[in-house]
């Protein structure tokens, strides 16, 4: 079993929430993005997404477009954010997985780009753009480097699509809280019991539950209805406009907030 | 496989528009053999676009060449001055079917906008177009016209601020408001079942084209040309050719600057297969896959991608792709306005462009149709300034 599964699987045994950041390489800067890494995983994360910046990115609000181009300008390409990952792997005490739009992985080949990735010490894949009935190659490269997949449900996936991407992520199944594009909201959707209930009912792997999400209280809300969160926009403007310590301090007090925090989870395994 | 063209095509866009693509692929199949649709559809074309556009053959020009006979499919004789309002046509019927009220496009030159606001007035739509700052600073006029017709325009800063950064804010807002709310996508773009939907919508060009050819010259013409940016109008005028070995068929993509620059449109000539979109296609890109901006005096042709079928017919030969620059459809524009009295668009001007360039070689018997997709009103301000600045010879 990929080894973020075990992960996850064996915290919602013990009754934890998993807390899942995902950050930019390369923003605000290459040089920050080690200590932004190291920070996050000492804060308790459970594995943390490192998004390879890309020109178009579809699924992104107005924060992680910014960074995203903001990364660019900064120099963070393919191997500089293979080097970054690879330098600091060892050291993290999570695992670190791979977001990346389809293109990027496509113009290396996904063969090459998924050995390199997990080479680098990545241990997980999530392509945004990327169905799970278009998944054959992708998912092919993946299980071959030995990356767990993890493939989007939204609130507009009919059961059977549900069941689909549950059957072919070997990761975590990431259920999209909402209609629209990354980026924190005031409020949770209303809706959100409903969806992750028809979630659940479709779909036995671990449940992530992102996009809207920036404060420990929706995270506790949210989570309450899944098992675990992910956290990106909030994390990524609060590195860029106060840094990467303050930042950490969200992820730190989000991550507390979160039953079987890393103490726990910590003795439990000594 | 169901949905591409050879290796090309697909649904590569986020979970949340599967439903709403499957929606609509499902709705299109019903309608696309509904008698009544198909009625409706055709009326709009024939009393409010004004088809069928003439085939006129444009005679001063061709004696001037001394070659090739050259005849103007006259799309840019469409109500609203392009071909873009026969897709629009057809989709807004779809939309007010599917029950959706509120119409979102992207536009680059701003053509497609127009015919999308326009739709949207006739039909009592919301409306709202996605257009790049930059591109709606050169084309005013058009950003005029859709706000009149009641459209919300919406300004794109991101990226390259043209049409591909329109596009992808379009997606954006689909995905935002998918419920109530239809993409009405430009070209022959974007995840299936758009490049087949607009094709289809498109294809009564070249179905006119032909009927015309057999009308007034007794035959099939030996050679087609139309420009390329997404690839619209091309694959309009071209699907009813696909079957006769004997028709060449051109399309003209945009060389910019030129083809050694890296300030060009031509995405077929230069780019390799990746996904932007919402489906794989030739596109413009860097080793990284980071798509890159695209360059071209004509802001409807400005767009690093293409259809997924010109994709197919390029890797199958069955249509040439070349290119024309800047500065030669500039110099078509010119020609064709002085010895026709027609305003090209500078898109269609491409076209043109390789036209005028083969014609001379060509016997005096080959009939050469120039697809005329839209007229050039939109692009004076550009086309005076540009020619003060390349002294192009008139």
């Amino acid at each position: 079993m990929n080894r973020v599964r075990a992960h996850l699987e064996d915290l919602r045994r013990r009754g934890g929430k998993a807390f899942i950041p995902f950050i930019m390489a390369g923003y605000p800067s290459l040089a920050a993005t080690p200590a932004f890494l190291e920070g996050l995983a000492e804060a308790g994360a459970d594995a943390i997404e490192l998004g390879l910046p890309f020109s178009d990115p579809l699924a992104d609000g107005p924060v992680n477009q910014t960074a995203s181009y903001t990364a660019l300008q900064n120099g963070a390409t393919v191997d500089r954010v293979l080097a970054v990952a690879a330098a600091v792997a060892p050291r993290l005490s999570c695992p670190l997985l791979l977001f990346t739009y389809l293109n990027p992985l496509l113009q290396r080949g996904p063969r090459r780009l998924l050995a390199e990735a997990a080479a680098a010490g990545f241990a997980g894949l999530i392509v945004p753009d990327l169905p799970p009935e278009a998944a054959e190659e992708i998912r092919a490269a993946a299980a071959a480097a030995g990356l767990g997949m993890s493939f989007l449900v939204a609130p507009t996936s009919p059961p059977e699509r549900i069941r689909r991407a549950a059957e072919a992520s070997s990761a975590f199944l990431y259920a999209v809280s909402l209609r629209g594009v990354t980026g924190a909201r005031e409020s949770l959707p209303p809706d959100l019991p409903e969806f992750l209930a028809r979630v659940r009912a479709n779909a036995d792997c671990p449940v992530m539950v992102g996009f809207g999400i920036g404060t420990p209280a929706q995270a506790r809300a949210a989570a309450e209805l899944a098992d675990g969160v992910i956290v990106g926009s909030a994390l990524v403007r609060l590195a860029g406009e106060e840094g990467v310590e303050a930042a950490c301090r969200l992820a730190w007090e989000i991550r507390s907030v979160l039953p079987a925090g890393p103490a726990e989870i910590r003795q439990a395994e000594e | 496989m169901r949905g591409y063209f050879g290796p090309y095509g697909g649904q590569f866009v986020p979970e949340t528009v599967m439903a709403a693509l499957a929606e609509l692929e499902a709705a299109y199949e019903r309608y696309r053999e509904d008698p009544t649709f198909q009625a409706e559809l055709e009326q709009l074309y024939r009393d409010y676009a004004g088809r069928p556009t003439p085939l006129y053959h444009a005679r001063r020009l061709s004696r001037e060449l001394g070659g090739a006979q050259i005849y103007l499919k006259r799309e840019d004789l469409n109500h609203t001055g392009a071909h873009k309002l026969n897709n629009t046509l057809g989709q807004i019927l779809l939309a007010t079917r599917m029950g959706k009220r509120r119409i979102i496009a992207e536009t680059g030159a701003g053509q497609h906008g127009v015919a999308t606001a326009t739709v949207a007035a006739l039909f009592g739509c919301r409306c709202v177009i996605y257009m790049g700052a930059k591109d709606m600073a050169r084309q005013a006029p058009n950003v005029a016209r859709m706000r009149l017709l009641g459209a919300e325009v919406r300004p794109v800063y991101s990226g390259s601020q043209t049409l591909k950064d329109a596009t992808s804010e379009a997606i954006r807002d689909w995905v935002t408001n998918v419920d109530d709310t239809y993409y009405l996508i430009g070209s022959v773009v974007g995840p299936h079942p758009y490049p087949t939907i607009v094709r289809d919508f498109q294809a009564v060009i070249g179905r006119e084209t032909l009927a015309q050819c057999q009308a007034q010259l007794g035959r099939l013409p030996d050679s087609i040309y139309a420009c390329v940016g997404g690839g619209s109008n091309a694959m309009g005028i071209f699907t009813a050719f696909l079957g006769e070995p004997t028709v060449k068929l051109v399309g003209v993509e945009a060389a910019g600057r030129g083809l050694e620059t890296n300030a060009h449109a031509a995405t077929l000539a230069k780019g390799r297969p990746g996904v932007l979109h919402g489906a794989l296609s030739y596109l413009l890109c860097d080793e990284d896959g980071q798509i890159q901006e695209a360059h071209s005096i004509s802001a409807g042709l400005d767009y690093p991608g293409v259809g997924p079928e010109h994709s197919w017919l390029k890797d199958q030969g069955r249509v040439e792709y070349t290119t024309a620059t800047d500065e030669e459809a500039l110099a078509a524009f010119h020609r064709l306005t002085r010895t026709e009295g027609i305003l090209p668009a500078l898109e269609s001007a491409h076209a043109l462009a390789a036209a005028l360039r083969d014609a001379p070689r060509l016997p005096q018997d080959h009939i050469m149709v120039v697809n005329l997709s839209g007229r050039g009103d939109k692009d004076l301000e550009i086309v005076l300034k540009t020619t003060a600045e390349l002294a192009t010879p008139l």
